[in-house]
């Protein structure tokens, strides 16, 4: 190279011109998304006019007009309606949250008491986030941590009865407490309860496919709401007097069946999208059922459902609500039958409440889509499109 | 062989419901058990609802409160079964609550049919209407072809039926299942009439964007006399809930409230002596199997049933209820209690 040493030859690179106009900035990056084709531009139009029309008029009734703080129901309603507010206002009314957040977390759970279920809680998520976290270490202590650790920590701490703590019966339960234990419960049994069900109903053993069949089949056929309002108020009529089970009990047993039945099918549709070369090369090998399956079958079975499962998983997160309709208030119910209390009543207050519940709900089933898009991302080996 | 089986199962449950019915000594079940299971509404204001740390708190809150405290001298010793309107029948008829003190309309066919026992009334309630003013309707009787919002699965729902059927008009029902998405269609305009318990039109009236825009029409079409219902076949039972409702009474009518009553035990009104249990030799109590400080014990629990009345839906509270017919018999209304002696 030294003996080129000619005057026409640079000894470092240009510096990159920015790109034409035609292909870069701000202006580039309108025309082709926005305003590339008559159509478009109309469309762009069209949308930005609904979202002037929508968003300063929810923003204004959400936060600039909403009643942020109070002790009553008095800053809620206008002078009309016995409150504070000039006639005509109406915006949400934040503080009817404020006031009964503990509850809307805790339910009637006695207030001495609830560093418990909070302590659950955060250890929960102190298990929960490294597990959720390709990259940390020690996956097989996390899950022993999470799966058998922290439920049988719950079980001491949140029922109490035990070492001194004072007993809580479960009808004190509520809110966002209720709705999580009944989710993960749920969830932590239905996964491994589905895939026994879906490979009992692909068996070749006749009694066990029969079972399987029979199982899903039964579950699956009838409402859930049905089994919840069977088991609370017939159940009873059938039993001597006195002889109760736990509502919350039947809630969990009935969510976490139904779940399971459910994820049987999302598992089974993975399983028969597994070519069938798959399991002769597996028994070719001289595998073992359960290897065949552990090691070849649901690995990527498993993957292929990815967005099923969660699927189930956000359905059965949001049918937890269905307990308040055997006196159990999650968080839903727990929000709605504050609206009875007199001291709260306005016009606004029942809006807010329902806007909270529905943003508390979007916020996790939110995150768990996230999170199953990004393990699809991190899990794809071959289908990417 | 289907058949067969649901006989079998339909026996079974009748079966069943008559072993419960003559199971007695509810008393003896409560005292083991140490609380009094109360079925309550799942949310009513004034009558049943969450106070502010999450506590039951209302008008038949406090009556499940002075049962416990006329059995433990503690009004706390209760245990609170929040019921629908479909699941509460079920629920005391299975034995689940002891008392169902939850906004019932006494009716023969809940009294007979169904296998309860009611006797006091704890609040005369009765059904009536609740129009916007623009619509310039003085009466009920001039509401022909109107939409009513109506709560479903009610005795107001029949009721509403009944009244515009006697009378030859017609309506349009707008059916909700839940009590504020009845509130919400009102508020709304999806209707032109509301109807419930009038106690219930007194608390929606607490949560319309303009309160001063309507009007409670002057009908009162149904009577509803609401009350603590209990099992039939326990005598002793439904005898301490009635006298529980009747010592609230008379204490009102005696003037012995939460904050006097440790003087008033120490009048010289024979009358107030024998009621509070003071007088030699009483047996004012244990005649009901309590003991004879029961009725000062539910004073102190929960006060006078004024004060109650105050406190949850009366004066005293956002509801504002009249008295009305809730007054004592010598104050223009109809409430009356057995003479205690």
């Amino acid at each position: 190279m030294n003996s080129h040493q000619g005057n026409f030859v640079r000894a470092s690179m240009i510096e990159a011109a920015p790109a034409p106009i035609q292909t870069g900035g701000l202006a580039y990056w309108l025309r082709k998304n926005l305003f590339a084709t008559p159509k478009d531009t109309a469309l762009t139009i069209i949308s930005l006019l609904v979202l002037a029309w929508l968003v300063p008029p929810a923003v204004q009734w959400l936060f600039i007009d909403a009643a942020w703080t109070g002790g009553g129901r008095g800053v809620c309603a206008t002078v009309a309606q016995g409150g504070s507010q000039p006639d005509g206002w109406s915006g949400a009314c934040w503080a009817f949250v404020n006031a009964k957040f503990d509850q809307f977390l805790f339910g009637r759970y006695p207030i001495e008491e609830r560093w418990r279920p909070a302590l659950v809680g955060i250890l929960f998520v102190l298990f929960l986030t490294p597990m959720l976290i390709p990259k940390v270490p020690y996956k097989n202590i996390n899950a022993i941590l999470l799966l058998a650790v922290l439920p049988i920590l719950a079980l001491i701490l949140l029922p109490g009865g035990w070492f001194g703590l004072p007993f809580v019966e479960t009808p004190l339960w509520g809110g966002l407490m209720v709705t999580l234990v009944l989710s993960f419960v749920g969830i932590a049994v239905s996964l491994p309860l589905g895939i026994l069900l879906a490979l009992g109903r692909r068996s070749t053993m006749p009694v066990i496919k029969m079972l399987c069949t029979f199982f899903i089949e039964v579950v699956r056929g009838i409402p859930l709401i049905t089994v919840l309002f069977m088991a609370s108020v017939m159940l009873p009529l059938f039993l001597p007097q006195g002889v109760t089970f736990d509502k919350f009990l039947r809630a969990l047993i009935g969510v976490s069946f139904f779940a399971s039945a459910y994820m049987a099918e999302v598992v089974r549709g993975g399983l028969q999208a597994i070519g069938k070369g798959q399991y002769e090369g597996a028994d070719s090998l001289g595998l073992s059922y359960w290897q065949k399956m552990n090691l070849i079958v649901l690995p990527q079975a498993l993957k292929l459902v990815i967005p099923g499962i969660v699927n189930t998983f956000i359905g059965l997160f949001k049918d937890t609500s269905l307990v308040s309709i055997i006196g159990m208030f999650d968080l839903l119910g727990i929000v709605r039958l504050n609206f009875s209390d007199a001291n709260w009543a306005s016009a606004v207050t029942p809006i807010s409440g329902l806007i909270f519940a529905g943003f508390i709900f979007w916020l996790f089933c939110f995150g768990m889509s996230r999170y199953s898009g990004f393990m699809e991302r991190v899990l794809d080996t071959s289908h990417k499109r | 062989m289907a058949r067969s089986i649901l006989t079998a199962l339909v026996g079974a449950a009748v079966m069943g419901i008559g072993a419960h019915a003559a199971s007695a000594a509810t008393l003896d079940d409560v005292k083991a058990k140490g609380f009094v299971q109360c079925g309550v509404n799942t949310g009513l204001a004034g009558f049943a609802a969450p106070d502010a740390s999450g506590n039951w708190s209302g008008f038949d809150v406090d009556y499940c409160k002075a049962i416990a405290a006329a059995i433990f001298a503690d009004g706390t010793k209760v245990k609170y079964t929040p019921t629908s309107a479909k699941e509460r029948f079920p629920a005391l008829q299975s034995g689940e609550v002891d008392v169902l003190a939850r906004n019932t309309t006494w009716t023969i066919n809940r009294d007979t049919a169904l296998g309860f026992n009611f006797r006091p009334v704890n609040y005369y309630d009765g059904q009536g209407f609740m129009v916007r003013k623009g619509l310039n309707v003085k009466s009920a009787l001039e509401l022909s072809g109107a939409a009513v919002c109506v709560q479903t699965g009610t005795t107001t729902e029949l009721n509403l039926a009944d009244y515009f059927k006697a009378n030859n008009l017609q309506y349009n029902p707008v059916v909700f299942e839940k009590l504020e998405e009845v509130n919400a269609a009102y508020d709304a305009g999806r209707c032109d009439v509301y109807t419930t318990d009038q106690s219930g039109l007194y608390s929606l009236r607490l949560t319309l964007s303009k309160p001063d825009d309507h009007m409670i029409l002057p009908e009162i079409i149904s009577k509803e006399p609401l009350g603590p219902a209990v099992r039939q076949g326990d005598d002793q039972w439904f005898d301490i809930v009635s006298w529980v409702h009747y010592a609230l009474i008379q204490a009102e009518e005696f003037g012995v409230t939460q904050a006097n009553i440790e003087e008033m035990k120490k009048s010289t009104n024979p009358d107030v002596q024998r009621f509070l249990g003071v007088e030699a030799d009483s047996k004012i109590g244990t005649d009901l199997g309590l003991t004879n400080e029961w009725a000062v014990n539910i004073i102190k629990a929960v006060g006078n049933y004024g004060e109650v009345f105050d406190r949850n839906i009366g004066a005293g509270s956002p509801l504002k209820i009249e008295r009305g017919l809730n007054a004592l018999w010598s104050k223009g209304g109809i409430q009356y209690a057995p003479p205690v002696r």
